[in-house]
């Protein structure tokens, strides 16, 4: 699937919810049911800056497929971290960088994108650009 | 506990600040988030506001009428700070941007008196703001930082203060009141300890002076430092006091125009106090509203609002820790109207995530006290804080959200 189809699916979803709540209870599923990193492999330079709680992720290049893994300490934060997952992950570098991400704001999540927020959504879509720009340029050569 | 409620009119109180009425996610506004910064009254926002409608104007060097005016606004407020806080003089009080820049002030001036083997003190409970800028000094002067530990209560350890104290001991620095746990410190006695040594001791009142009545004689305090925005006036504006001799032998921490007497190249003689550490034009709006809300405070009583905001700890203390798993992080007694918790198996992040979807603003995370955070092995903390235009109601509204929260997160 494009990273474009999966955006749409996503906002479908979302667009399924009455209120904040029944978002919220989602994303806190989500978080859940996102496959943790084991403690020995938290290591300080996965972790992303600009986060008020941790965040860490690793991004591994299968084929010519860029493969996230993230885990944080906050649940929530874990929910964006799988909803970010599920779209850019297993998608060519490309695919990342070329995307665009307005269906954060149509999910009723772009009070996350807010600087004053510091939890870190901008920051976690930045390193996984960062990661992309650094995997394409790596393919390229 | 105290009859506070049948003086304490807080319906009224409430009327002065137009931004309690406003919404937030649907929900009406609880603002829990005091500790950070308070809201302002309306008789604060109408000093700004006539300032600038009616006689903004540059100070301390117009002969036109509007400067004049302006002027004598601005020293006006000092004069009340002054009162206020019981300084002996008015030029003993500076009028700077902000405890920090007030910190940094004085850390900046002592950089010409310190020495290799110098030691200095500050406490396990401090904001960044007041560790940073004396790690910078120890770096610039070879001096040592000593810390004063605190105990799980949340509490400083004043017998091992003591013992850290010694003749090299030549500044001492802690916080009035801690901003991430409320513990009130023994303040006085901590000065009268650092006297006994010939040192010197800052106190950042941040956190303290919405809530306590501060007299500088009375605690014999060598400098003590404060913000304007925590106690119901603007950002940017707070203010140093220090004792005459102390700030004559303070070196000035920026140069620029106000600051100076005589200007030649060859050499530039300094302004008296207390022009010498308001370099550059001041923050003259914001001086002129620091007044207008310190006037505020005053006509509520300070002693009023201790008591209320106490009632309304006791209670909000009393309904939280009914909740399963919360923990609170602090003293239990003598504290200001702050309670950090934790509950267990939640990040504070999440939930202050979801008060903030319920319409209530709290603080989450580390406070700028990592140090703290440390000590207690957690990421952060929720922080809710109060003050005296809050009411019980919005209590139970928060303590409502909370459980919701925690039934969302478990």
């Amino acid at each position: 699937m494009t990273i474009q189809d999966i955006q749409h699916d996503i906002v479908d979803e979302f667009a399924l919810f009455d209120d904040w709540m029944q978002r919220y209870e989602y994303m806190i599923e989500l978080g859940k049911s996102l496959p943790l990193i084991d403690p020995a492999s938290k290591t300080d330079d996965l972790l992303i800056k600009g986060c008020q709680s941790k965040v860490w992720m690793k991004a591994d290049l299968v084929d010519d497929k860029i493969v996230f893994t993230a885990d944080s300490e906050a649940i929530i934060t874990k929910g964006i971290i799988a909803i970010l997952i599920r779209v850019f992950s297993n998608q060519r570098p490309d695919s990342i960088l070329s995307a665009n991400t307005s269906f954060i704001d149509q999910i009723g999540l772009k009070e996350h994108l807010s600087p004053t927020r510091a939890n870190g959504l901008a920051s976690m879509l930045n390193q996984m650009k960062y990661y992309a720009l650094a995997y394409q340029s790596k393919l390229s050569s | 506990m105290t009859t506070s409620s049948l003086f304490f009119d807080v319906e009224e109180i409430r009327k002065d600040f137009p931004i309690l009425n406003r919404k937030v996610n649907g929900q009406p506004l609880v603002y829990f988030d005091n500790a950070a910064t308070s809201q302002k009254p309306q008789q604060v926002i109408d000093a700004i506001v006539n300032y600038y409608q009616n006689y903004n104007a540059n100070i301390h060097r117009g002969v036109h009428a509007l400067s004049q005016e302006a002027t004598e606004s601005y020293e006006n407020a000092r004069k009340t700070l002054q009162k206020h806080f019981n300084a002996p003089k008015v030029e003993d009080i500076i009028l700077t941007s902000g405890t920090t820049h007030a910190i940094n002030l004085v850390a900046s001036g002592y950089t010409k008196f310190l020495k290799t083997g110098d030691e200095i003190i500050v406490s396990a409970l401090e904001h960044h703001s007041n560790i940073v800028p004396w790690q910078m000094l120890c770096e610039r002067t070879g001096s040592t930082l000593k810390v004063i530990p605190m105990a799980q209560d949340g509490t400083l350890k004043f017998s091992a203060f003591t013992q850290l104290l010694n003749d090299n001991t030549k500044l001492v620095f802690v916080n009035h009141v801690s901003n991430t746990l409320g513990t009130i410190n023994p303040i006085k006695k901590m000065i009268d300890a650092t006297h006994r040594y010939g040192a010197k001791i800052l106190i950042d009142g941040a956190q303290a002076c919405s809530h306590v009545k501060v007299d500088v004689q009375a605690l014999d305090v060598d400098y003590y430092v404060t913000s304007a925005h925590k106690m119901c006036g603007p950002t940017g504006v707070g203010l140093l006091y220090g004792k005459t001799k102390l700030l004559e032998t303070l070196p000035p921490y920026q140069g620029g125009g106000e600051m100076i007497s005589e200007v030649t190249f060859e050499k530039t003689t300094y302004a008296d106090l207390p022009h010498k550490f308001e370099a550059g034009t001041p923050n003259i709006c914001g001086g002129i509203a620091f007044g207008a809300a310190v006037d505020y405070l005053n006509h509520i009583g300070l002693d009023e609002i201790a008591a209320y905001e106490n009632d309304l700890l006791i209670y909000a203390t009393e309904q939280l820790i009914k909740i399963e798993g919360l923990r609170i992080y602090g003293p239990t007694q003598d504290k200001t109207a702050v309670i950090s918790f934790n509950v267990e198996n939640i990040h504070p992040y999440d939930l202050g995530v979801l008060l903030d979807k319920m319409g209530i603003a709290v603080r989450t995370g580390q406070h700028c006290t990592q140090p703290i955070m440390d000590f207690y092995s957690i990421p952060g903390t929720v922080r809710a804080s109060f003050a005296f235009y809050n009411t019980k109601t919005e209590i139970d509204l928060f303590v409502t959200a909370v459980k919701k929260a925690v039934m969302m997160l478990a």
